[in-house]
């Protein structure tokens, strides 16, 4: 009985489909008589567009229709507006006298463009062949203008509207300046540091890709979209048309990864539907891969001029930042979520007594930036884990120890972080002690002194992390359950897994709660016809805010079916429970099964509301707040100085995600975001030449970790319950990318400290390493 | 050109009317029909493609339809037999070696080449073999140990005659 339910690893139930190469990805589907679009994108960052002539591709062979921005304008079909504005709260909020320029993306632009790969037309033709072929008779004049793609650089570069001429979309602050500012004034030691978060580029490996169809007859569309946000793609399509959403239907099946990348609305999405419509044909997109790194939106991009203050003790009086956040082009869907939410998280597991992030969020030159796994808490956790070991550099204290002296105390919890948030909470110094223990960081010297007899610098970082996430501020999930006759069980949730294994995880959730087999348990998600709302899936809330959701909805049910028990039973209502998959009167051996409820139910006429005779319960989980998992990733590298190339030679992970619903898929999670955590920080560099010309456009040249990249993952879970939800878990989704960057960082630092580089900015690369290592020792007149 | 095309696919023979032109994944896909292997860069950067040639791990969008006149082309389609998973697939089953799932046939592929190659391989040897296939939300970590699993569960087998096949 136990094996399916929770805390047990219960393998997936999506892998016959996916292992046997039976996965429903966007491009694995054509409907018949499809026709194929092709994108036509912007060659250069800046230009105006003198005059395009599409009448060439217009006529060439197979063509359908050709769309260019002025048609699209022409149609009144509307921008993409951005979702979530800069949030203002007690603690933060837009500075005094700026306002939010929010400068929206078009489907396809007119006159300017902004970004390479900006979409400047869309031919539909019978075949891809035909559209492509189609798409390089378009004749565009441009006029190149200079571009910028540096955030810091953006104040001063050339604007990328007219009508803000700083380059500046929002001046956003968090925290008490004044306090801020007299705590530096005492100051014993200022440690400063100039800290770059580089951009980075998604990558799940399915491009993204959609399918519209338009239904003359009912004037709806169906939209195949791969998304984590069903419902919030089909309230962005509402809003771009000017329509009532139930115009829309938005339907998914397997999406091939998406890290954040899918969350939003997409200039292509629009326009597969503006053809389907005016065509009355389905349409067909797909990204290939090069217009994946030009076209999704990117993350992180972020440069923080971030100080600390100490006392004599060397304990944290403030801290404060001056951010330069890099929008790209325009304010993406969630474009102002990063920049905002990063700083949130500044104080991580630290008593900071007065702290102030100023945050200007640029225009640049390049594709707009959204959320990547953590939306900004990562590159907030990255500004402080290094700066705490650049401050205690310079006290001299072991990073640790300077660490352990300014963590929150265990008696300051409930803790509310000079950011707002109320910590659960934590037991910090002692999962860094599991964490050394587990990583033998005792042995460490040994390891170094055997590592530099052989030639190579070998270095351990050290990064703690607590992050908000799992739901709150209002936030919430619906969950359906809908029972048949014979006790089967359908469950509709708006959540949209990408790879977590979600229908695993919930059907985990109903055994256990129903007693009911998976056979016996059918997941739904990803068709807004069928689910009524969903908030889908980011932020690590899906289980705790959507598992929340269905252990209502079963507590729902349970009463619901109980008179229909208690009357079979011949009991009194209050006499019956439900324990082990029936309804049993208490203190005798009566008992009816959960199926033969239902059936009864059915016989006496009980009716859903989709029409079905059987049962049915819903309900609604909005947590009252956040989830706070916090952890410790020891990270140990080695570094050839002849080549600079770094090896990750141990890295450890010691986590409290509270209860573990499924320890295999809890795993699969933490790997998954140190893997991106890492290549963030070792491989991964976008890189823009002076034009503004996205150099690392393919996987040849933007290096994501491989097999052979990576080291094996010691990864512990600490469980303390989270008080937050019924299934007492906390968000796991995005820890292992918050952690690891400046784990991996602070062991690149560590390691390169006795050949004299003291600074150094992912992601450390052999030959940036080797530059460094150079540097120095030309610093030193070595 | 069109011209005819004789090959085995997944233990059959077949033969298709081919363009010259045409590359064995789009061949696979779009004429055979079998989508099981996908697409996942423009030419050879992320291993997606993987399918086996004569045995060996090939990636089919850098091969034309052409080439496999002839030869045997294994699909990760053919591995299944009778409703139960090979012994590789129920690795990855086991151990997480798949997240999303697009990525998993090229892997399960590249995996299955390694193994008929060398059927104990050590960790090293894994990441070696697996380095043209990229994966972006496991880690690795967990394809390793489905790796090791179907080795050591395979070799289990082969010990004991009396274990049902697969």
């Amino acid at each position: 009985m136990e094996r399916f339910g929770l805390s047990q690893p219960v393998p997936r139930r999506e892998d016959p489909r996916l292992l046997r190469g039976e996965g429903c990805f966007i491009d694995d589907r054509t409907p018949p008589g499809a026709l194929h679009a092709v994108v036509l994108r912007a060659p250069f960052a800046h230009a105006r567009i003198a005059s395009l002539d599409a009448a060439p591709a217009r006529s060439a062979p197979g063509v359908r229709a050709v769309y260019t921005g002025a048609d699209l304008a022409a149609a009144g079909v509307a921008e993409v507006a951005c979702t979530a504005a800069p949030p203002e709260t007690q603690w933060s909020g837009i500075r005094e006298g700026d306002r939010f320029r929010e400068r929206r993306q078009p489907a396809l632009v007119a006159d300017r463009v902004r970004f390479v790969g900006e979409c400047v037309a869309f031919v539909v033709a019978e075949t891809r062949r035909q559209a492509l072929d189609a798409s390089e008779r378009i004749e565009v004049d441009y006029d190149p203008l200079p571009a910028v793609t540096a955030c810091d650089e953006a104040p001063h570069g050339p604007p990328v509207w007219d009508d803000a001429a700083d380059n500046v979309s929002f001046r956003w602050e968090i925290g008490d300046a004044a306090a801020t500012s007299s705590a530096f004034a005492a100051a014993h030691r200022i440690v400063r540091r100039r800290i770059v978060n580089n951009r980075a580029q998604l990558c799940p490996l399915e491009t993204r890709g959609t399918i519209a169809e338009y239904h003359a007859h009912t004037n709806r569309w169906t939209l195949h979209v791969p998304t984590q946000m069903p419902h919030g793609v089909r309230r962005q399509l509402a809003q771009v048309f000017g329509v009532g959403e139930e115009r829309f239907r938005v339907l998914v099946e397997d999406v091939g990864g998406g890290f954040g990348g899918k969350n939003s609305l997409y200039p292509e999405q629009i326009l597969c539907a503006v053809a389907a419509r005016d065509l009355g044909r389905s349409v067909k997109w797909v990204a290939d891969r090069s217009e994946a790194f030009l076209g999704d939106n990117h993350g992180r991009d972020l440069v923080s001029h971030a100080e600390l203050a100490l006392d004599a003790e060397h304990r944290v009086l403030a801290l404060r930042m001056r951010n330069f956040a890099n929008l790209g082009a325009y304010t993406a869907s969630r474009g102002a979520t990063p920049p905002t939410l990063g700083p949130l998280m500044a104080a991580n597991t630290y008593r900071i007594p007065a702290l102030h992030v100023d945050v200007a969020a640029c225009f640049t030159h390049t594709v707009p930036t959204d959320p990547y796994r953590g939306a900004g808490r990562p590159e907030g956790l990255y500004v402080v884990e290094r700066l705490m070991d650049a401050a205690a550099r310079e006290t001299g204290l072991d990073p640790v120890e300077f660490r352990r002296r300014n963590l929150i105390p265990p008696d300051a919890f409930p803790y509310r972080s000079p950011t707002g948030l109320l910590y659960d909470p934590c037991e910090f110094a002692q999962v860094i002690e599991s964490a050394f223990e587990r990583a033998d960081a005792a042995g460490f010297p040994a390891r170094r002194a055997e590592a530099k007899a052989q030639g190579r610098l070998r270095g351990l970082g050290i990064a703690n992390y607590v992050e908000r996430c799992g739901g709150g501020a209002g936030l919430s999930e619906r969950s359906d359950l809908l029972v048949d006759p014979d006790g089967a069980v359908t469950l509709l949730i708006g959540s949209m897994s990408n790879g977590q294994g979600h229908e695993t995880a919930y059907s985990q959730i109903l055994y256990e709660r129903l007693g009911l087999p998976f056979e016996k348990i059918r997941i739904v998600q990803g068709d807004t016809d069928r689910v009524a709302s969903g908030t889908g899936t980011g932020g690590s809330w899906s289980l705790p805010m959507g598992g929340g959701a269905v252990v209502h909805a079963v507590d729902r049910l349970v009463e619901t079916a109980k008179p229909i028990a208690a009357d079979s039973l011949e009991a009194a209502v209050e006499d019956v429970e439900f324990r082990d998959g029936a309804f049993r009167v208490a203190g005798t051996d009566l008992a009816i099964s959960f199926a033969d409820t239902a059936a009864r139910a059915a016989a006496e006429g009980r009716v859903r509301s989709d029409g079905a005779p059987g049962l049915e319960a819903v309900a609604v989980f909005e947590p009252g707040n956040y989830t706070f998992p916090y952890g410790t990733h020891l990270c140990e590298v080695e570094v050839d100085p002849e080549t600079g190339a770094v090896r990750i030679a141990a890295y450890t992970a010691v986590h409290d995600f509270g209860q573990v619903l499924n320890p295999l898929l809890l795993a699969g999670q933490v790997h998954g975001g140190l893997a991106q955590g890492l290549g963030q920080a070792l491989l991964e560099r976008t890189a823009y030449d002076g034009e503004g010309q996205l150099l690392s456009a393919s996987f040849m040249d933007y290096c994501i970790p491989r097999a052979d990249d990576l080291p094996d993952f010691g990864f512990e879970p600490w469980i303390t319950p989270s008080p937050g939800n019924p299934l007492d878990i906390k968000g796991c989704g995005e820890a292992g990318a918050a952690g690891s960057p400046p784990a991996a960082i602070n062991a690149v630092l560590d390691a390169l400290a006795s050949a004299g580089v003291h600074d150094f900015d992912m992601p450390a690369t052999p030959e940036r390493v080797w530059r460094a290592l150079r540097a120095a020792r030309i610093a030193s007149g070595d | 050109m069109i011209r005819l095309l004789t090959y085995r696919l997944n233990g059959r023979e077949r033969t298709d009317a081919v363009p010259d032109n045409v590359l064995l994944l789009d061949h696979l896909r779009e004429t055979v029909g079998l989508t099981g292997t996908k697409t996942g860069c423009d030419g050879g950067e992320c291993g997606a493609c993987t399918v086996l040639v004569d045995g060996a791990p090939v990636l089919s969008c850098l091969t034309l339809s052409a080439t496999v006149a002839g030869r045997s082309v294994e699909t990760v389609e053919s591995l299944a037999e009778g409703g139960r998973l090979a012994f590789i697939q129920e690795g990855f089953h086991r151990k997480l070696g798949s997240q999303c799932g697009y990525c998993t046939p090229g892997l399960i592929m590249a995996s299955e080449a390694l193994l008929r190659q060398d059927p104990d391989p050590s960790e090293d040897a894994i990441r070696e073999a697996l380095g043209s296939n990229i994966c972006r939300c496991t880690g690795y970590v967990k394809i390793i140990e489905a790796v090791r699993w179907a080795a050591e569960s395979s070799a289990a087998r082969s010990g004991s005659p009396a274990e049902p096949a697969r």
